[in-house]
């Protein structure tokens, strides 16, 4: 598996992550060698096994429907870097 | 007796008998950050908040105080997980493990812990605040990602501390700096409030200066938590009591895999000499296979990595943290823009390079070659353990295989950082408990890790077989000089 400059590209963006030309090529190098190491895991054969997403045996767990307390608007917004009023503010979207 | 060098249950015992009151015993810590902190550097921000600490002295705990690790949400404390991104994040809300403690009646301290920013690492080296420094020898890394954790206990600037482990994180960094440290078993812990890295391995867990403290801590935090669906309803035990126990008839697996290439003479020397301590106490060595060890990392920075980019997502710069100013102006682009400048610049080298791959590994045409195929092998990795665990009562292994190594020494070599990680990682892909305890020293006086292994919602067994071993032995009380 070999992995270009143009792949990791992608990947950044689809991660939404700005990266320099400099971690372009640091990363592409890097991410080579780590999937090299991966590509160990083709040699087993998987033909039958069930994969494991969670290693404890629980079925999806319901709760009551019932209201309970939530985050004041004003503890949620504590945190923001930019607000107004009760929302969170982002650069403008739409017209 | 300095109060600061006094184990938990030490002090909670003097504290019993009015021999002391809380207070002193923070006050003391002070005085210790104050002198060694700028050497260590376990702990980060230590200019922008005092020692505050937040405490109901009427618990059991009777106001011990106790460090957090940075990524472990502090009401009203920075908590930020050692990454610019966080910067400024005041939880609105604790933890559960931290809303357990003050109930039992700890005293929180404000001041956290140093780590590896989100936990990605193995040295403390990616934290945004700079690396923390072995108690052992300066020059050294005190493991990670919870090395502030647990270089703050070594140092007796903590009594005890919190940390986590996804892949390691609380074993190998107590391995480093000499101290206790353990992984609960998945889902025996609450994991709300913990900042999530991998949600299928993630554990909080101690790191503290004894056995007893270990099981003790473990009490207070353990238990079901309907904010945390994969916390286990179950009895959780008094994990003291298992200290009471002998280990005599115990069967010890010793993993063949585990003594092969790669390990560092002193570290296998030191081990085998902690395995014949464990048989003249009277247990078993049975030589076993885990035939699937060698596919254990591959198959982490798969798993861990892809639950981590999805994990990170919520870190754009909207909600809370650091916000880049977008560099496109009107409506194209610009909040896109502003996501891709904040998380650029947000994560350090480390995140970034595992948020790509954990993204790339889930991409279109590339989950079924990756991450199903590492699903797939986790399922073998468990089994090897179910198969050891029918007639074994637990397996002894390194925690690491090597000691504490130099600042720098890994660092532009993602891969072999990784390796470091190679005898704890199977317990979290398998969900199992393990423990680390100290059981020598290297000749340049390095600590060294045993790990104890045992099978599922047997921490009791861990603590049996740890607390035999460090009654029999001295390596424990051993402290560095600084």
């Amino acid at each position: 598996m070999s992995i270009s400059k143009e792949t990791v590209d992608y990947v950044a963006n689809l991660a939404r992550i700005q990266l320099n030309e400099q971690e372009l090529e640091r990363l592409s190098r890097q991410l080579q060698g780590i999937l090299d190491f991966i590509d160990k895991l083709r040699e087993i054969d998987i033909s039958d096994i069930a994969p494991t997403s969670h290693i404890l045996e629980i079925k999806n767990i319901l709760r009551d429907d019932t209201p309970g307390e939530s985050l004041p608007a004003e503890k949620a917004l504590a945190n923001a870097p930019s607000k107004n009023g009760r929302f969170f503010t982002v650069p403008k979207v739409i017209e | 007796m300095k109060l600061n060098t006094l184990t938990a249950h030490e002090l909670i015992e003097k504290l019993g008998r009015n021999e002391i009151i809380s207070s002193g015993i923070v006050r003391s810590l002070e005085e210790r950050i104050k002198e060694v902190d700028s050497k260590v550097r376990a702990y980060v921000r230590k200019g922008a908040q005092g020692c505050q600490v937040t405490s109901h002295k009427d618990g059991e705990l009777k106001g011990v105080p106790i460090t957090i690790k940075d990524n472990i949400c502090t009401e009203g404390f920075n908590t930020e997980c050692c990454s610019k991104i966080l910067d400024g994040f005041k939880p609105p809300y604790d933890a559960t493990v931290i809303s357990k403690l003050k109930s039992a009646g700890a005293a929180v301290f404000s001041l956290k812990a140093n780590m590896d920013e989100f936990a990605f690492g193995s040295s403390t080296e990616n934290s945004f605040f700079g690396t923390a420094c072995n108690p052992w020898c300066l020059e050294c890394v005190p493991g990670g990602s919870s090395g502030g954790s647990a270089a703050a206990v070594a140092a007796d600037e903590a009594i005890w501390a919190l940390g986590s482990d996804t892949g390691g994180s609380i074993r190998q960094p107590a391995s480093f700096c000499g101290v206790v440290g353990l992984k609960p078993t998945y889902g025996r812990v609450s994991r709300y409030g913990l900042i999530a890295f991998a949600s299928s391995l993630d554990q909080i867990g101690p790191l503290t200066k004894d056995v007893r403290d270990a099981a003790l801590l473990t009490n207070i935090i353990s238990g079901h938590d309907v904010k945390d669906s994969t916390s286990v309803d179950m009895q959780v035990p008094d994990f003291t009591k298992s200290l009471e126990k002998d280990i005599k008839g115990l069967k010890i697996a010793i993993p063949k895999e585990y003594f092969v290439e790669g390990m560092d003479p002193e570290v296998k020397s030191t081990i085998e000499e902690a395995i014949e301590k464990l048989k003249t106490l009277g247990a078993e060595e049975k030589q076993v296979f885990l035939p699937n060890t060698r596919y254990a990392v591959p198959v982490y920075y798969i798993i861990a990595t892809a639950e981590a980019s999805s994990n990170l997502a919520r870190f754009d710069g909207v909600q809370y943290g650091f916000r880049a100013e977008s560099g496109k102006s009107g409506t194209e682009g610009s909040l896109i823009d502003m996501y891709k400048r904040s998380r650029g610049e947000g994560f350090g080298q480390e995140a970034k390079r595992r948020i790509i791959l954990g993204t790339f590994v889930l991409s279109h045409g590339y989950y079924d070659a990756y991450y199903l195929r590492a699903q797939k092998v986790r399922t073998l990795i468990k089994r090897d353990f179910d198969e050891v665990f029918k007639d074994c009562d637990c397996i002894v292994t390194p925690t690491s295989p090597t000691p504490a190594f130099r600042i720098g020494e890994k660092l532009d070599d993602p891969l072999r950082m990784y390796l470091s990680d190679i005898y704890t990682i199977s317990a979290n892909l398998a969900g199992i408990p393990a423990i680390s305890v100290p059981c020598g020293f290297t000749k340049k006086g390095l600590p060294v890790g045993l790990q104890i292994l045992a099978k599922p919602f047997d921490e009791e067994m861990l603590f049996r077989v740890a607390n035999a071993y460090e009654q029999a032995t001295e390596w424990h009380k051993v402290k560095p000089k600084l």
